[in-house]
């Protein structure tokens, strides 16, 4: 599948030193910022499938929903397809492009509407289709896309397994024929032997039609396996960024090695032969992050200069990201 | 050491009885664990590992019962032993932990209050010595400052922390034997492998033996002896981590292990089981796994296989066996001989 990109090739998606925080009320009368997403910068490539790794609380979904406005960002710039997002009507045009695909099958989708409304409701929305017939075409047509049997779409959402439930989540994503798709975790609340048929779905509708992927899970097999890149983030901040492979293999951030490491292979010998770098202690709380480097209070590296400041997110290799003050040491 | 297995069950059949009828969770399981052994069961939701240990425990819902079978835990039979039996054995003999840390604990108690409570339900251990053993425990999971914690809430403790104070309260009776229902599940990669790298060292201290339930094969690559994989409440195949994992031997284990990432499959087509997981409520009278296979034949969908003794370590219940010649002994034998691997 190995994909080319044209280097000089102008990105989908142009993320620029992203911020995104959150007041959260800490006493009567005081409230505190948590930096969900602290100075993130990053680009997808047409048709690339970037996959956003970190523990919960990293601010991996925060990115997701901050690209597609969801949120209004605090600073920073989002450029979708050479256009800088800026104005409400940019936002709704962004959306046309831009969709999403959610974790939970089971919440992320109205129970009191029938699968046809609910693929349907972005279509009304951005008023897509010229008349009833058209819509139920597309609707239809949208359903065999995914893998559902087409004549199920008066049926409710609680009628269907877990799977089923996520294709209809996705059906719905491609409603608009868009160009980007945020999917957030829309595999881990699976089985295994369907979390499977799902990712094959995302695979092959990417093949046929040109969609580019920002893919956030916890799972790094399941990252590893979909993704042409892999960002790593830690505590609002993005870590690590590189050729999939390369993060697998050579991972060169301090954090993205144990995160690696302690990955469970499913091959006995190897998760026996399998050197863990187990981290000691838990994440820190984002509204008290430590100073400098995020991830110095559980870096087994780390030097006096990591609390001083936050290490430059720069690159070391062709494509590859680092934010680390002592790469160069390691 | 004994020869007679810790913990042996046979033919456990637990149901729950529900408005729409019998759901039949766990169906004909019958299995060894021996001392100090960590035993994996794995399967995907639905498919009765969790039922199986909470039939061990008789920790099941009001509309669930064990319907027919036998657990015997160092040869004492605990099915219809009665409450009073089975009270002298929870927590001191087999301890359990759950998934969800965040929810196993009393929000409106300290920590310590309730290991203390723990402790003095199952010993004779007065209030001060319950603490001391309380704040021994924390040291052993590596909880810092311990006395400090044994006086904070819940909520004052990470979810890796909230499970860890779970294996301390668990291990607190020396039990023989600790089920660990998806203990990691709720956590992140690295907390896991904390959690994880904990109770293989308390497992070489301690020597109890571990059930150990889990939906995540890398999680049995990394912690079992042997290994149960299940399906719709019966038992597909069970035998070392070796044997299953390199030399699997039912059709729905070897899909199983063909549709997982790994590193080599990136840029590649995973291949899935297809179809849906089976109503339990509408079991079919062959083999549960048919509707799904790749290569069922007549005989799969007819008539149920019984579990074939394929070496000394490995057993499997799939009619592709038979007809490649490998199931050798027969039912009578196994059922004698138990699933046992020494």
């Amino acid at each position: 599948m190995s994909k080319i990109f044209d280097a000089n090739e102008q990105p989908l998606v142009d993320v620029r030193h992203l911020k995104q925080y959150f007041n959260i009320n800490v006493g009567p009368l005081r409230s505190k910022p948590l930096k969900a997403v602290d100075d993130v910068s990053f680009t997808i490539r047409k048709g690339e499938t970037l996959g956003l790794v970190g523990e919960s609380g990293c601010g991996k979904t925060t990115v997701g929903r901050s690209i597609l406005h969801l949120y209004q960002p605090t600073d920073g710039e989002v450029e979708f397809a050479g256009k800088l997002i800026r104005s409400k009507a940019d936002i709704h045009e962004l959306r046309k492009k831009a969709t999403m695909v959610f974790q939970d099958p089971y919440s992320s989708l109205n129970p009191r509407m029938t699968v046809s409304d609910i693929i349907g409701e972005p279509l009304d929305i951005h008023k897509m289709y010229r008349n009833k017939a058209e819509r139920e075409e597309r609707i239809l047509e949208l359903m065999e896309r995914v893998g559902l049997n087409s004549e199920h779409a008066s049926r409710y959402a609680h009628e269907f397994s877990g799977g089923q439930r996520q294709r209809i989540g996705i059906a719905r994503a491609l409603a608009l024929r868009p160009d980007f798709i945020v999917c957030d975790e829309p595999v881990s609340a699976l089985d295994v032997s369907i979390q499977a048929q799902v990712i094959n779905m995302f695979v092959e509708l990417q093949e046929q039609m040109g969609l580019t992927y920002l893919f956030i899970a916890h799972d790094i097999l399941v990252v590893r396996h979909i993704s042409d890149r892999i960002a790593v983030m830690y505590l609002g901040k993005m870590v690590e960024l590189a050729d999939a492979a390369v993060i697998y293999d050579q991972p060169l951030h301090p954090y993205t090695r144990s995160l690696m490491s302690a990955v469970p292979q499913p091959d006995p010998k190897i998760a026996r032969a399998n050197r863990r770098i187990v981290l000691s202690g838990d994440i820190p709380s984002p509204l008290n992050a430590p100073s400098g480097c995020p991830f110095r209070t559980r870096c087994p590296h780390a030097a006096p200069c990591c609390a001083e400041s936050m290490p430059e997110f720069k690159e070391v290799a062709s494509g590859h990201f680092v934010a680390c003050h002592r790469v160069n040491e390691l | 050491m004994s020869t007679e297995p810790l913990l042996k069950v046979r033919d456990l059949h637990t149901s729950f009885f529900t408005p729409a009828g019998e759901v039949k969770a766990v169906n004909g399981v019958s299995f060894n664990l021996d001392r100090g052994k960590v035993l994996g069961i794995v399967g995907e939701s639905g498919s009765g590992k969790s039922v199986t240990a909470y039939s061990i425990m008789q920790i099941l819902a009001s509309t669930g019962k064990i319907v027919s079978g036998s657990i015997k835990l160092d040869g004492q039979e605990l099915v219809n032993a009665g409450e009073s039996v089975m009270k002298t054995v929870r927590g001191n003999k087999i301890s359990i932990i759950f998934q969800d840390p965040m929810t196993s604990l009393n929000p409106t108690y300290t920590i310590g209050h309730q290991l203390i409570e723990a402790i003095m339900l199952h010993t004779d251990r007065n209030k001060k010595e319950a603490w001391d053993r309380a704040v021994e425990m924390l040291q052993l999971v590596n909880v810092n400052e311990p006395q400090k914690r044994m006086k904070q809430y819940p909520y004052e403790f990470s979810g890796g922390m909230r499970q860890r104070v779970m294996i301390a309260m668990a291990l607190a009776c020396e039990p023989d034997i600790l089920i660990a229902d998806e203990p990691t599940t709720a956590l992140d990669v690295t907390i896991q492998a904390q959690i994880l790298e904990l109770m293989r060292s308390l497992q070489e201290q301690l020597g109890m033996a571990i059930i150990m339930i889990t939906h995540d094969l890398g999680v049995v690559a990394q912690m079992c002896d042997e290994v149960i994989v299940m399906y719709a409440g019966s038992i597909c195949e069970q035998g070392t981590a070796d044997e299953i994992f390199y030399n699997p031997k039912h059709e729905y284990t070897k899909g199983l292990m063909r549709s997982i990432p790994t590193a080599d499959t990136a840029g590649s087509k995973l291949h899935p089981i297809t179809g849906t997981p089976i109503d339990l409520l509408n079991m079919p009278s062959g083999c549960p796994f048919a509707p799904r296979c790749d290569n069922a034949m007549k005989i799969c969908i007819k008539e149920r296989c019984e579990r074939m003794r394929l070496n000394e370590y490995h057993f499997s219940a799939c009619w592709m066996n038979v007809k490649d010649g490998m199931g050798q002994a027969s039912d009578a034998e196994q059922t004698e001989k138990g699933g046992g691997t020494k």
